[in-house]
């Protein structure tokens, strides 16, 4: 099924994002944050936590930051203490820095080359690890299988506890899924540091740990085995924490993670400057890992009209589309998302609908986009829920959308019965089944509403762009920046020296070392 | 009429439809099963019209069938919202029309308390049960404290920010610590403020006895399952109580005798 789109609006759209984009780059060059610093201490095999469940990671960099700052980035004072014999080994080393034993410097001459190799060995052999778990899913997926048909079909556990969420998600794959998610605990976001250990009680959701990952990757594993194909794991990497849960998601083999450049900016009130500079270092872990990325552009239309909003989703995806590009992702890796939000009470919604998903496909052919079910208009009603999720199904493998999130009937009611999720399963399965390849026969006409519309929505996607690229602030921030201090995306005001999380950034200094960032950077 | 039966398709027959999942596999004796439990909530006769596996150990079904119970109207007791609950386009423009500015909340969690799900879930704009926080309302600035917050800070950081609310959660306790947390803060609040310019105090979390705001010396309690908009239609609510209590008199020397900001808490 093919749109007649406006080519020389598509290359206008393309290059804005990346003018845009690029000073936005430039920026997340210059700094660098906490979790970035955490991240590449993970990466280097700090893990565990102390008696109060503060990461060892944390207290080790506190105290290296304590004593020569964040800008030169940890992995200089931290190798160099382990040189000169403070300690045997990084985990060692942070539980004497707690303790106020170690005094951390900034290394010169033979002896800053030497911190520098060592700590580069260090993170490379971790990054060896993530890339070793990437080829054991390329193994495995080859070895049992795939999921055999496209939509994948992402379903989500969330019981707060672990150990309940594994049978869950083992039964969920049984049923149908191809994807789980486990639906991170309310408030995480805003932690700054991972919490450590297998976990039994979350808000809303179940925590992201190593461990949790690791568990619940073990017992997919073990199903993937059972039904002769591989099924997929999601977590998030978004928050405060979002590098060091791509590290730990690279390290325990998860194959999706969240990942949206702008949602916690917007959504969660973090800083945008620890956000890009997160952002960008996450999206390089992820481009590693081989994990696919979704981004979070339903959530722009779960706050605006659907309607009147749906250019923002197209910007948000060039933009999210230009970040990944930079930070090494391939189009296979970019769950760009979108959402079936659009008011059912209004004449044609589904023909609209229609036209943004198209739209979304053309733009990205490559990309196996995200199609988000139905959350603002389900009422209670769950019969009338049920035939809306119909039409979304319908909608989605008219489009040849790549992930589905199955909408349950129940959403706004309670969290998802064992009966909803089968009901929702049954329904996936009748459309798919009816009308999978209905896309075949069907052609939208060149000039008609379908596409007008999608041309109309494009056009307003470049207008906006143009407008951020001409937006300015007083400091003489990125024009993104200022953009988001305006109120552009999602009605949220956001200036770049708001938000939380601004006391973990620091612009780096001319020593600043990280050798997570060069290595990434090599390839 | 105040004595009611359900209504299918004839006045009077007390038809019901309703679903359920037994942990059982699907067979005749599942069937049954559900036939039973249908029975025993006082349907007679029920049908069994669907029943279908779910995996090996479920099995859901939908069953019809026939009430005897009356609804005797006249002794429903339910406990009213004393307030008219209203829409985010609503309250902007009540509050537009109240104030003529936007109306500003604080919020915090105080005490050793981390968790700002409470608070999170009714000031961020992600919200809460499918529906926005406070964030989301043109007509209200939001300053969200975030976490373990103390009384002093909060008072000023009010004061500073001339709140017209107040808003703090309580979420884990123990030793009923968001007793002692909320009487603190109220108190806090009752000297730092005369009692006509005090901003309107508000508690909510999963622990609190919604109608001890006597004891606790604050406005209004929120209980589980509180969702922003009923907060926002509350403030409005009060707020414009408040004013049309007060008259236009008192508003005058209330802005006059607005005290200046204090030190600014972080």
């Amino acid at each position: 099924m093919k749109l007649a789109l406006d080519e020389t609006a598509v290359r206008q759209a393309r290059t804005l994002a990346a003018r845009v984009g690029q000073p936005i780059v430039d920026l997340a060059r210059q700094h660098t944050t906490v979790s970035v610093e955490r991240a590449t201490l993970r990466l280097a095999g700090v893990s565990g936590a102390d008696p109060d469940g503060t990461p060892w990671v944390n207290r080790l960099l506190d105290a290296v930051r304590a004593d020569v700052g964040l800008e030169h980035g940890a992995a200089l004072p931290v190798w160099d203490a382990l040189l000169r014999g403070e300690a045997e080994d990084l985990t060692t080393l942070a539980q004497k820095a707690s303790a106020g034993s170690v005094r951390f410097r900034l290394p010169e001459g033979r002896e800053r080359t030497r911190a520098r190799s060592a700590a580069r060995k260090q993170v490379g052999a971790g990054l060896r690890r993530i890339d070793a778990r990437r080829r054991e899913r390329e193994r495995m997926v080859q070895r049992v299988g795939d999921a055999p048909a496209k939509p994948w079909i992402y379903l989500i556990v969330a019981t707060g506890d672990i150990y309940e969420d594994i049978p869950q998600a083992q039964a969920a794959a049984r049923e149908g899924a191809d994807i789980i998610a486990v639906i991170r605990s309310t408030g995480q976001s805003l932690l700054d540091y991972v919490p450590e250990g297998p976990t039994r009680e979350g808000f809303a959701g179940t925590y992201a740990t190593q461990e949790n990952f690791r568990l619940m990757r073990g017992a997919l594993d073990e199903t993937s085995r059972e039904l002769g194909r591989y099924v997929r794991l999601t977590n998030y990497a978004s928050g405060l924490c979002m590098p060091e849960m791509a590290a730990l998601a690279g390290l325990e083999r998860l194959d999706m993670m969240l990942n949206d450049s702008m949602y916690g900016i917007l959504f969660r009130d973090i800083n945008p400057v620890r956000t890009f500079v997160d952002q960008r270092f996450s999206r390089q872990v992820h481009a590693r890992a081989g994990i696919i990325i979704n981004t979070g552009e339903d959530n722009y239309l779960t706050t605006a009209d659907a309607v009147e909003a749906a250019h923002t989703v197209t910007v948000s995806q060039l933009l999210n589309e230009f970040f990944a590009k930079e930070a090494g992702l391939e189009d296979w890796q970019l769950g760009l998302g979108h959402a079936f939000e659009i008011d059912p009470a209004l004449p044609d919604s589904f023909r609209l609908e229609l036209a943004h998903a198209l739209l979304a496909r053309q733009l990205f052919p490559e990309a196996p986009l995200k199609w988000m079910p139905p959350t603002r208009h389900m009422t209670g009603d769950v019969f009338r829920g049920y035939l809306l999720d119909a039409f979304f199904n319908l909608a989605g493998a008219l489009t040849g959308q790549g992930i589905l999130l199955v909408g349950m009937m129940t959403e706004a009611v309670v969290t998802p019965w064992l009966s909803d999720r089968d009901l929702a399963l049954q329904n996936v399965r009748y459309v798919m089944n009816a009308a999978g390849r209905l896309h075949e026969d069907f052609h939208p006409a060149p000039d008609g509403f379908i596409a007008r519309r999608a041309n109309q929505v494009l056009g307003e996607a470049v207008a906006l762009l143009e407008r951020i690229a001409a937006d300015s602030d007083a400091e003489g921030d990125p024009p993104l920046l200022a953009a988001i201090a305006d109120g552009t995306f999602g009605l949220m005001r956001r200036p770049a020296d708001g938000g939380r999380g601004l006391d973990g950034v620091a612009r780096k200094s001319e020593d600043y070392y990280n050798p997570a960032t060069e290595l990434l950077e090599e390839k | 009429v105040t004595v009611l039966r359900p209504y299918g398709d004839t006045t009077g027959d007390g038809m019901v439809q309703m679903s359920f999942t037994l942990p059982m596999p699907h067979s005749k004796l599942a069937e049954g099963a559900a036939q039973q439990l249908a029975n025993k909530m006082g349907m007679d006769p029920a049908m069994v019209v669907h029943a279908k596996a779910m995996g090996p150990d479920f099995t859901f079904f939908i069953v019809y069938g026939r009430v005897h119970h009356l609804v005797e109207v006249d002794k429903v007791r339910v406990v009213e919202r004393d307030y008219p609950l209203l829409s985010p386009k609503e309250a902007n423009l009540a509050i537009r029309k109240l104030l003529r500015r936007r109306l500003v909340v604080v919020g915090a969690c105080i005490g050793t308390d981390a968790h700002t799900v409470g608070i999170d879930a009714i000031l961020n704009i992600k919200g809460f049960a499918g529906e926005k926080g406070l964030e989301y309302y043109r007509e209200v600035r939001v300053v969200n404290m975030g976490a373990q917050v103390s009384v002093p800070q909060l008072v000023a950081r009010a004061r500073a920010e001339k709140a017209d609310a107040v808003l703090v959660s309580q979420v884990v306790t123990q030793r009923d610590a968001h007793l002692l947390n909320t009487q603190e803060m109220s108190a806090a609040f009752r000297e730092a403020y005369p009692t006509a310019t005090r901003p309107v105090l508000v508690v909510g979390g999963p622990r609190f006895d919604e109608s001890m705001t006597a004891e606790l010396g604050v406005d209004r309690i929120f209980g589980r399952g509180t969702t922003p908009a009923d907060v926002a239609s509350y403030l409005v609510h009060t707020l414009a109580a408040r004013r049309a209590a007060t008259g236009s008199a008192a508003r005058n020397a209330a802005t006059t005798s607005d005290p200046a900001p204090e030190e600014q808490a972080s």
